[in-house]
């Protein structure tokens, strides 16, 4: 018999063959941590990988499925997550040195659906800081390489997560996107990452950033993993009051339903100065791959694209500045002693946030502070109901609009790390969908000259993520490029 | 200039953290340039316009109020960098005089 290499295989035939018995989770598992162990040393995805909890989580599905049980649509899969997913009895760090030595009590709710669903948690992804940032360089421990080329960065701030993804590091992973973090590097590191709907996922046990734009979603090689992985984190929590009180829809077979009819908006703003050319040129070639495959295009104005970013980073630091507020070295992670209580929060807290934290924390205090939160705080939400509003008008006559997701390809390692704005800029296209609260997707559309991944974005109506997969699946049938993989050295 | 270095070391103090000099003045200058790009929002007009804290469904729903297992004292004290007797502890916050 060939030998198959399991780790090459998309998560949905992967467990095809491990519910057919024709490879047990166990192999399944001890493929990949071969691999991780082979590759991530030059790569940094992993934080943590949790070699004995996959086995044993394998051989216990290997147990139930020879007793004929249906361990679910995920048996055997080996899922790494992003390490602001709380995991009883495993380290999470959430990328900070303030939560040194946490080993959470409680699984997230998403990690709970996942083991339920028959996933082996391989381990812990590397991520920037409390998720503030856009390269996975703001993490305390270690900069994540993208597995394209590995001077540059897998974007952020799930960059861990991408980049095991696109190294085959796992068959899947799970992300955050406050502002893109789960979009933009599935863009740059060639792999498809979606943020459902506000609401559609339990933020329970994720640990919080800006809670009224925080979303966990999934990171897949094909749309169709995507889906299904989707499709396990959602559904109601009574844990997390915002967590939606709707049925979990199906949406695996969305990938290929095809797009007929579907009508799509090409907003003129997203096609502005600052765009990379070849970016334009591969979501340009997007927008021609549904026209022939039966949608209708159209060019559409979405209004006050201009402010989304001071909007954003606004509502976003204040939320932060609140929900960060909790690290005060009493109840868990790292604590410096000092003579007062007073000065053992500050001393504790300067110590344990790294610069992006503070200077988030500063910014959020600031637009809340005295004197300043109607010019700032209350302005930026009053923007929020505009930017709203916009969307809402677009989508009423579209079904999706459809936009480039990160205005470059992957960028250097260093290349913007002394300048803070130009980092935030780079979320442009992003951000406003987490301000609206919908539904967007990034799926590998196409590569630059010099062979690093481009992305083109889907944004949906609330609730809708099925259209938004449909024309998602439609663009990657249409790039046939899922089968492209990175040269990595030491690959077996 | 949008923010000052005295601006700066108030909020700072506001959010418990104990800025170094060399930092404070770093985050001034940063501060600054992001605070100069955030002002375009001032031209946008949303005169009348409601404000938008959240997104979703609905207001907080009500859930029935009945007793189910949380973490147990041991587990939530488990991660304390100090603890004792069943509590958290701190150090002094109040100086007892005479």
């Amino acid at each position: 018999m060939a030998v198959v290499d399991l780790t090459a295989l998309s998560l949905t035939d992967l467990v095809a063959k491990v519910k057919a018995k024709e490879v047990s989770a166990a192999e399944v598992a001890a493929a990949y941590l071969a691999r991780v162990r082979a590759l991530d040393a030059s790569i940094g995805a992993y934080l943590l990988v949790d070699g004995e909890g996959a086995t044993a989580a394998a051989k216990a599905i290997d147990a139930r499925i020879a007793k004929g049980e249906d361990c679910g649509p995920l048996a055997g899969a080996p899922i790494a997550l992003k390490d602001i997913f709380t995991t009883a009895g495993v380290k999470t760090t959430c990328g900070s040195k303030i939560l040194a030595g946490y080993v959470p009590p409680y699984d997230a709710t998403v990690v709970k659906k996942l083991r339920a669903a028959g996933a082996v948690i391989l381990g812990k992804t590397n991520m920037d800081e409390f998720a503030m940032g856009s390269s996975t360089e703001n993490s305390a421990f270690m900069p994540t390489k993208n597995p394209w080329d590995l001077t540059r960065t897998p974007g952020g701030s799930s960059g861990g997560s991408a980049a095991a993804v696109a190294a085959d590091l796992c068959a899947a992973a799970t992300g955050t996107d406050t502002g893109g973090s789960i979009r933009q590097p599935a863009s740059v590191s060639g792999v498809v990452g979606m943020k459902p709907t506000y609401g559609r996922v339990s933020r329970y046990g994720m640990i919080a950033f800006a809670s009224s734009l925080d979303q966990g979603g999934p990171l897949a090689k094909t749309v169709r993993d995507a889906a299904r992985l989707l499709e396990s984190m959602s559904g109601h929590d009574p844990l997390d009051s915002t967590s939606a009180d709707r049925p979990v829809p199906k949406l695996e077979d969305a990938a290929t339903k095809g797009v007929k009819g579907l009508k799509v908006g090409v907003p003129k703003e997203y096609f502005g100065k600052g765009l990379d050319p070849e970016v334009e040129s591969v979501v340009r070639g997007a927008i021609d791959s549904l026209r022939s495959a039966g949608a209708t295009i159209s060019e559409v104005s979405l209004k006050h694209t201009e402010y989304a970013v001071a909007t954003y980073y606004i509502v976003a630091t204040a939320e932060a500045s609140s929900n960060l507020a909790r690290y005060d070295g009493v109840r868990y992670g790292a604590r410096v002693e000092a003579g007062n209580l007073t000065e053992m929060y500050a001393k504790t807290r300067d110590a344990g946030f790294g610069a992006e934290v503070k200077r988030r924390i500063l910014l959020g205090t600031y637009v809340l502070s005295a004197g300043y939160y109607d010019a700032y705080y209350r302005k930026a939400m009053q923007a929020r109901t505009l930017i709203r509003r916009a969307y809402e008008s677009v989508l009423a006559d579209h079904d999706v609009i459809l936009g480039p997701v990160s205005p470059t390809p992957a960028f250097r390692l260093g290349e913007k790390t002394a300048d803070p704005l130009a980092m935030y800029l780079s979320d442009i296209y992003t951000i406003a969908v987490n301000l609206a609260g919908l539904p967007g997707i990034s799926v590998p559309a196409g590569f630059s000259t010099s062979g690093l991944p481009i992305g083109a974005q889907i944004v949906g109506r609330a609730w809708d993520e099925e259209t938004v997969l449909r024309a998602a699946g439609a663009i990657e049938a249409a790039a046939g490029i899922a089968s492209r993989k990175p040269v990595l050295n030491g690959a077996a | 200039m949008k923010i000052s270095r005295d601006d700066v070391n108030r909020i700072a103090k506001l959010a418990r953290l104990s800025l170094g000099d060399a930092e404070a003045d770093a985050m001034t200058k940063q501060l600054d340039a992001i605070l100069e790009y955030v002002v375009q929002l001032q031209t946008l007009d949303t005169n009348g316009v409601e404000p938008t804290a959240q997104v979703g469904d609905r207001a907080t729903p009500m859930r029935e109020d009945v007793p189910a297992p949380s973490l147990t004292q041991e587990e939530a004290l488990c991660n304390a960098p100090k603890s004792a007797g069943g509590g958290f502890v701190v150090p002094k916050t109040v100086d007892v005089g005479n």
